[in-house]
């Protein structure tokens, strides 16, 4: 996590002079991509981008794409045809633990932690910290180092947990989601998902989360936020990329936007080429 | 990747609990209850008969009793803890025995090397059943109760088909001093019931393997996005759970110089009954070895207890079964508490 605190305070995000495109600093690049289930096209040629220390929003009608997109940028699932670029090189995932390698964290909707064990065995799920020496290599882990360092990272965003060694089922919701957005965090070298963060909190908790997206995008990295709700948008949100039946229709910077603006974008009421709603 | 001191961290937040903490903790544990439960039963049985109850002899019998089911127990709790079920456990135990039995009847001798490698094929025997469940459940999906309750009865047609149901009875003189040996008064399947038990312990509690093993049981689709390959650990639980009861058949053979294949029906279910009197979790996620041992005993304890009393044996089973039911019940209502 010392590669994220390093570019915290750049207000540039770095440029890559490799990155294809004209979007030269885009920290993840995609292109074209398409992605059918059966017969139906989810994605057809879909583009998009994000910057480090920006935060992306991806808003789009039910059925416009956004969670295939999001699943497809984080590993979970194989497009049928599109480039994806990280920094500039191209990548292929073939699993979230590929995506993990690249620097691409998720925070899911359901949050993806284990109940039953400490705030500290989830920030390390899957990427345990072993004991130095013969233990280690014997698979022993240090619980001590990955609790300190998970302290660490939870004072960094300044998340104060009630309870650092009991089972985080006992914690409240709010606080077992900034553990998940924490655990993004910690690993996250490129761009963190957030899927739907705001989703299941209320009006305090909701203002707390939207203040720890500032955060992270503050550590450097880019922040993509997939949300249903305009409001938490247009509070957050530097740019915005609109997805509708399948592809990036627009990308627009947060500047005056209204929330009428937004809606009217993901059904298509200001797509002034052709495709219009047809009245039913 | 790691905060090494990046941050100055306030060193009070940063220390690990103390133990005063750490203490209360384990005194609210349902391991605590159930030892306290287990200290009461001792105390009880002590006091009203001290002379026979608390005997060397008797004690001695009582963890003799508790050494082969222990051994079974433990990989019953780690199957548990990754949230799943392992019926077979009685089965593989029977046809490991029978195979190693079998095997060294027609090698012959009485000697180490006869045991040795008897050993090795009751250990062999056990892993492939239990690579086989493992195949099974993790592989193919097909439930885990569906699967160990197949091969608990494809594992025990084939020893009474191997030897035509009928128990063998020539064991190696050097495996029968093994079943009734001792090393400084405590016997040599005690001891190795407790090296076994200590071995999971460890594993469990202070390595990756045990901490995957707890992560699968509490969410598993959050464990394989976390990168963790959670089939083949689960096989391997499978593989561990038939590998204990292959070196439990050997304990067994040792013990009773029989391949008992009518002795371990109701295996599965007391093995049951000891992780969950133990605080191991129906639903996965949590659970100790500590606690299995300590949930091993309280039905031993018990049962030689009234024994001794002369009570009907058969009230234990009675007890037992409806303390089982509390003991979920209680499990049930503490995570109901905390999850808000």
């Amino acid at each position: 996590m010392g590669t994220t605190a390093d570019i915290a305070s750049d207000a540039d995000s770095p440029a890559y002079s490799d990155a294809p495109g004209n979007a030269g600093d885009a920290i993840l690049q995609a292109r074209g991509i398409t992605k059918s289930f059966g017969h139906v096209e989810a994605l057809r040629g879909a583009d998009f981008s994000a910057r480090a220390g920006e935060v992306t929003a991806l808003i789009g009608d039910n059925g416009a794409g956004k969670s295939t997109l999001v699943k497809i940028l984080s590993g979970v699932y194989r497009p049928n045809a599109g480039e994806i670029f990280i920094k500039g090189r191209k990548v292929s995932f073939g699993s979230p633990a590929a995506a993990h390698a690249a620097g691409v964290e998720t925070v899911y909707q359901d949050l993806s932690v284990a109940q039953d064990l400490s705030p500290a065995a989830n920030m390390f799920m899957g990427r345990e910290k072993l004991l130095p020496g013969l233990l280690g290599r014997l698979g022993f882990l240090d619980n001590a180092a990955m609790r300190r360092e998970s302290l660490v990272a939870f004072q960094r965003l300044k998340v104060s947990l009630k309870d650092m060694d009991t089972p985080i089922a006992s914690l409240s919701g709010g606080q077992r989601q900034s553990v998940a957005i924490c655990r993004s965090i910690m690993w996250a070298r490129s761009v963190v998902f957030m899927d739907e963060p705001t989703a299941a909190l209320g009006v305090v908790q909701t203002g707390r989360t939207l203040d720890l997206i500032r955060r992270i995008r503050d550590t450097g990295v880019a922040v993509v936020l997939i949300s249903h709700n305009m409001r938490d948008v247009i509070q957050v949100a530097d740019v915005i990329e609109v997805l509708r039946l399948g592809r990036r229709i627009a990308r627009m910077p947060n500047a005056g936007i209204t929330v009428q603006d937004l809606v009217g974008a993901m059904t298509g009421a200001l797509d002034s080429e052709t495709e219009e709603e047809v009245a039913a | 990747m790691t905060a090494s001191a990046t941050l100055p961290a306030d060193p009070a937040v940063l220390a690990p609990p103390s133990l005063g903490r750490r203490l209360r903790a384990a005194a609210t544990s349902s391991p605590a209850y159930m030892t306290a439960i287990l200290i009461l039963l001792l105390l009880f049985f002590t006091v009203m008969r001290p002379d026979t109850f608390a005997s060397t002899f008797n004690l001695r019998n009582i963890f003799l009793d508790a050494s082969v089911l222990l051994v079974i127990s433990i990989g019953m709790t780690y199957v548990m803890i990754a949230g799943g079920f392992d019926l077979s456990v009685g089965s593989m135990l029977v046809f490991a025995g029978v195979a190693a039995a079998k095997t060294m009847e027609a090698l012959g001798g009485d000697g180490v090397g006869t045991v040795a490698v008897g050993a090795g094929v009751a250990l062999l025997t056990g892993l492939a059943w239990g690579l086989f469940n493992g195949f099974c459940v993790a592989k193919l999906r097909v439930s885990a109760l569906i699967t160990t309750l197949g091969s608990m009865g494809a594992a025990l047609g084939m020893a009474y088909l191997i030897t035509d149901g009928n128990d063998v009875r020539t064991v190696p003189k050097a495996l029968i001093a093994i079943g009734t040996g001792s090393i400084a008064g405590i016997p040599a399947l005690v001891l190795i019931s407790g090296l076994f038990t200590v071995i999971g312990m460890v594993v469990l509690h202070l390595t990756r393997y045990g901490r995957h093993t707890f992560l699968i049981g509490s969410n598993a689709e959050a464990s394989r996005r976390a990168g963790i390959n959670t089939a083949g650990h689960l096989m391997s639980l499978y593989a561990l759970s038939g590998l204990l009861a292959g070196a439990a058949a050997m304990l067994s053979l040792g013990r009773f110089a029989t391949t008992t294949l009518e002795g371990h029906a109701t295996d599965p279910l007391e093995a049951v009954t000891a992780v969950v009197l133990g605080g191991t979790s129906l639903y996965g996620g949590r659970g100790t070895i500590i606690g299995t041992v300590i949930g091993v005993f309280i039905p031993a304890v018990l049962a030689n207890g009234f024994i001794i009393m002369g009570v009907q044996p058969f009230w234990q089973m009675v007890v037992i079964g409806f303390v089982v039911i509390a003991a979920v019940y209680a499990d049930q209502i503490k995570r109901q508490s905390q999850d808000r």
